[in-house]
């Protein structure tokens, strides 16, 4: 149950710094109305698509469940893992919430002066990430809890998460900048990309060796094969060749 | 319109960024569901190409961004 939680709690943490950076642009731009109302608007469709969408979970065969859930666990861990592995080797640069804020702003302040409907664009622009970003945390939260019957765990996680954001973020009425995010993200990667192999193998019907506890060893070998290609992307060798 | 588009958009890039990265991991999936589909006796075949396929995806992927 350890790894579930911990994964739907490191990802929604992530996703959650990322969400408060936009409504905060919204906020300090256009004040709080269009920033809450396009917030609480993005919450409300988000509890609508896993109201309608959850219970056809159960009708789904397990086996194409888990291959399903797998395989875009596979794309989604492994893309946030590549990204991380790049970052963490210098090749692109980090991902910088301050720097996200201030371009939010900047944005919504340039759109100022080309129009009126501005609460309008800064109620969608705080609904798209409330949306976005949750519907990655809704996702996460799916693939490492269903089929194992955790998804209650996982979603305390990830509630858990979202609301020591939310409450960090409203008492400093700043964007969350020191959050280590690629090193959560790091982490995240590994652990959904094992997930992703576990989930994926029982879908084409693998026995594993050790069932559950062979996420900790697909864990152990995506950590040595990241951790190796940071070393090797950001040696002078490599560089020399680029 | 144009905004549901873009949420779409932005649904599809939450799995997929580097395409050839996307590609490369389907490709592996196949290939591992063929082996399971060709020798159902021995399921660990199909496992152990997964997990190898997906490090090695990985791997190459980061290595040939780095490259860039």
């Amino acid at each position: 149950m350890a790894p579930a939680v911990s994964a739907a709690f490191l990802s929604s943490l992530v996703e959650a710094v990322e969400a408060l950076t936009i409504v905060l642009s919204v906020a300090t731009v256009r004040g709080w109305r269009p920033a809450g109302l396009g917030a609480l608007a993005g919450l409300a469709t988000l509890a609508l698509i896993v109201l309608v969408l959850g219970p056809l979970l159960d009708r789904v065969p397990l086996h194409a469940l888990q291959l399903v859930i797998g395989v875009l666990l596979l794309l989604f861990g492994m893309r946030w893992l590549r990204k991380a592995i790049l970052r963490a080797a210098g090749v692109i640069p980090l991902h910088d919430e301050a720097l996200a804020f201030a371009t939010g702003t900047a944005a919504l302040r340039e759109q100022a002066h080309h129009g009126t409907r501005l609460d309008w664009l800064a109620g969608l622009a705080a609904y798209k990430a409330m949306l976005l970003e949750g519907l990655e945390v809704v996702f996460v939260v799916i693939a490492v809890g269903a089929g194992r019957g955790l998804l209650v765990p996982a979603s305390i996680g990830a509630l858990a998460a979202c609301a020591l954001v939310a409450a960090v973020g409203f008492a400093v009425h700043r964007p969350l900048a020191r959050v280590p995010e690629n090193t959560l993200k790091f982490t995240v990667g590994v652990m959904l990309s094992a997930f992703g192999v576990f989930w994926t193998g029982e879908g084409l019907g693998v026995p594993w060796l050790g069932e559950d506890l062979a996420i900790l060893g697909f864990a152990a070998l995506f950590l040595i094969v990241a951790v190796a290609a940071v070393r090797l992307v950001r040696s002078p060798a490599v560089q020399a060749i680029s | 319109m144009k905004t549901l588009i873009n949420i779409f958009r932005e649904l599809a890039g939450l799995f997929i960024d580097d395409g050839l990265l996307a590609l490369a991991i389907s490709v592996v999936v196949v290939f591992a569901a063929l082996v399971a589909a060709i020798a159902p006796a021995v399921p660990i075949a199909a496992g152990s190409v997964l997990l190898v396929g997906c490090l090695g995806v990985l791997f190459s992927n980061v290595i040939r961004a780095g490259k860039r």
